[in-house]
């Protein structure tokens, strides 16, 4: 039952790491505004989804760390505020609405050459939470290990030959940790 | 028939050849000279403080390629210890990049970092082949064909990041194995190889080597710091595809840090541009200097010859 309603929540997530709250006065909004929970699935092949505990990271982290200055306050960094204060941009708050899903395809990588753009170095999706959830989680000794997050699939299983893919003979990982 | 062996002719015309070789020498060398790589040819940017040892990319590689099974699984980071004959872990048959983790004493964490075919600009194992079994294509990716390959291994003992290694296994059949930049299947497609894909951390960040290189100078800049001033890569042995952003000097991740900013080929260019010029040039020089030193010998003889013939006559009468 419980991996029924994690699909179903998982099939009505409209876009990976969007977070479900009305789209007005976004900057205006506190932590009290924000969802419980944020399932992501970005890596659904290799990786379950991974049920992302919004409420906890609030008490812990405020808005800004992780969302810059599109939630829960003014812009205040003067060079952000040149572009980002009172426009639409600052009405994203989901991850994935300025993250790409998949940022080195033929035409995300074309897009760099456009002169005017300013964000040329931006992270993909994928690299964006990343660096974000595993650099905070180094500083404040939280979980690191891909499986702390994830749990593998079984093409996971595949892709790094192990669990039940595992090489059949030579030395098995176990003696070593 | 004087003339020929006339001593001022000789040098005239000895003189005259040196002057006309040495004119095609420069001209040779001109025109076999600088290139600063392909314009639009795709990099790689590896950022090694993003890096968090995972190892998927190289799960993703060893599928890609379909290399061989690993002894290991690759969420097995006991291999992070592995020493062969006092080095840590490098490229080999059965894989094509591998990741090592390095402990720098004055940082409170490790480093890892990825290694594999850097794709150079002007590639020594390229230069090094002498039966042209190496491509430096228009992407960027230097490629490799089996078909001619003779299996002199001349390429391993060119390259200077010990890239290339030779499929031992079947030592009858000579194939080169390395990275290709997933060339055949994603980047003549202008796919991102199958690593900088796998990567959850984007510490490979892939696209137009002028523009990753743009990348990695803003990092510098924008983070003060935190990053030695310096992209690897960028003027090393000429320029690599694949380039590397640190936290720590470059050789205390196992990077060369004492390689020339030119291609290896620059090294041993004047000396092979005067090959030819020796073969060609240098027996009848010295045919010429021999007939030289001993014609006199030769005058010498004929006239003893005929003093003595003379005496004869002499004596006869």
């Amino acid at each position: 039952m419980r991996t029924r309603k994690k699909i179903l929540r998982t099939a009505l997530a409209l876009a990976v790491g969007t977070i479900f709250i009305a789209p007005s006065q976004i900057w205006c909004m506190d932590a009290s505004d924000a969802p419980e929970s944020v399932t992501i699935d970005l890596m659904a092949e290799l990786y379950g989804p991974v049920e992302f505990d919004h409420l906890m990271h609030t008490d812990v982290a405020s808005c800004q760390d992780c969302h810059h200055q599109t939630t829960g306050g003014e812009v205040t960094d003067p060079s952000c505020a040149r572009c980002h204060r009172g426009t639409d941009e600052g009405d994203s708050v989901g991850c994935s609405e300025c993250h790409v899903t998949d940022r080195f395809n033929a035409t995300n990588v074309k897009a760099l050459e456009d002169p005017q753009l300013y964000h040329f170095d931006k992270p993909g999706l994928k690299g964006a939470y990343h660096i974000n959830c595993i650099g905070c989680h180094k500083t404040v000794d939280g979980p690191t290990g891909c499986q702390d997050c994830h749990t593998m699939t079984d093409a996971g299983e595949k892709m790094f030959s192990t669990g039940k893919h595992a090489p059949a003979k030579g030395t098995s990982s176990s003696g070593h940790h | 028939m004087n003339k020929l062996l006339n001593r001022r002719n000789f040098l005239k015309g000895g003189l005259a050849t040196t002057a006309a070789a040495a004119v095609l020498k420069n001209s040779d060398t001109q025109a076999a000279g600088h290139f600063d790589g392909y314009p639009d040819s795709m990099g790689v940017l590896v950022d090694l403080t993003r890096c968090v040892g995972c190892r998927s990319c190289e799960a993703a590689c060893n599928k890609e390629q379909q290399l061989p099974e690993p002894a290991k699984p690759y969420d097995d980071f006991s291999v992070f210890d592995e020493m062969h004959h006092g080095q840590k872990r490098r490229t080999d048959e059965t894989r094509y990049t591998v990741v090592n983790r390095y402990d720098v004493p004055e940082i409170d964490h490790p480093l890892f970092r990825k290694i594999q075919c850097n794709h150079c600009a002007e590639p020594a194992c390229l230069t090094s082949c002498f039966v042209n079994a190496y491509t430096k294509t228009p992407e960027g990716a230097v490629i490799y064909n089996p078909k001619v390959c003779v299996g002199c291994r001349n390429c391993m003992i060119a390259c200077p990041f010990y890239i290339p290694t030779f499929k031992f296994s079947h030592a009858f059949t000579p194939r080169i194995m390395k990275c290709i930049f997933c060339y055949d299947t994603r980047l003549k497609d202008g796919k991102a190889p199958a690593c900088v894909e796998a990567c959850p951390q984007e510490a490979l960040t892939f696209g137009k080597r002028t523009e990753v290189l743009e990348m990695g100078k803003q990092r510098i800049r924008m983070t003060p710091g935190k990053y030695v001033n310096h992209v690897y890569g960028e003027h090393e042995v000429g320029g690599t595809a694949w380039m590397y952003l640190s936290s720590v000097p470059f050789d205390k991740v196992g990077l060369d840090t004492h390689l020339p900013n030119e291609p290896i080929i620059y090294s041993v260019k004047d000396f092979l541009a005067m090959v030819p010029m020796v073969l060609t040039i240098w027996p009848g020089l010295f045919v010429g200097f021999h007939l030289l030193a001993t014609r006199k010998d030769k005058i010498k003889e004929l006239e003893d010859a005929k003093n003595k013939k003379n005496d004869e006559k002499e004596e006869q009468v």
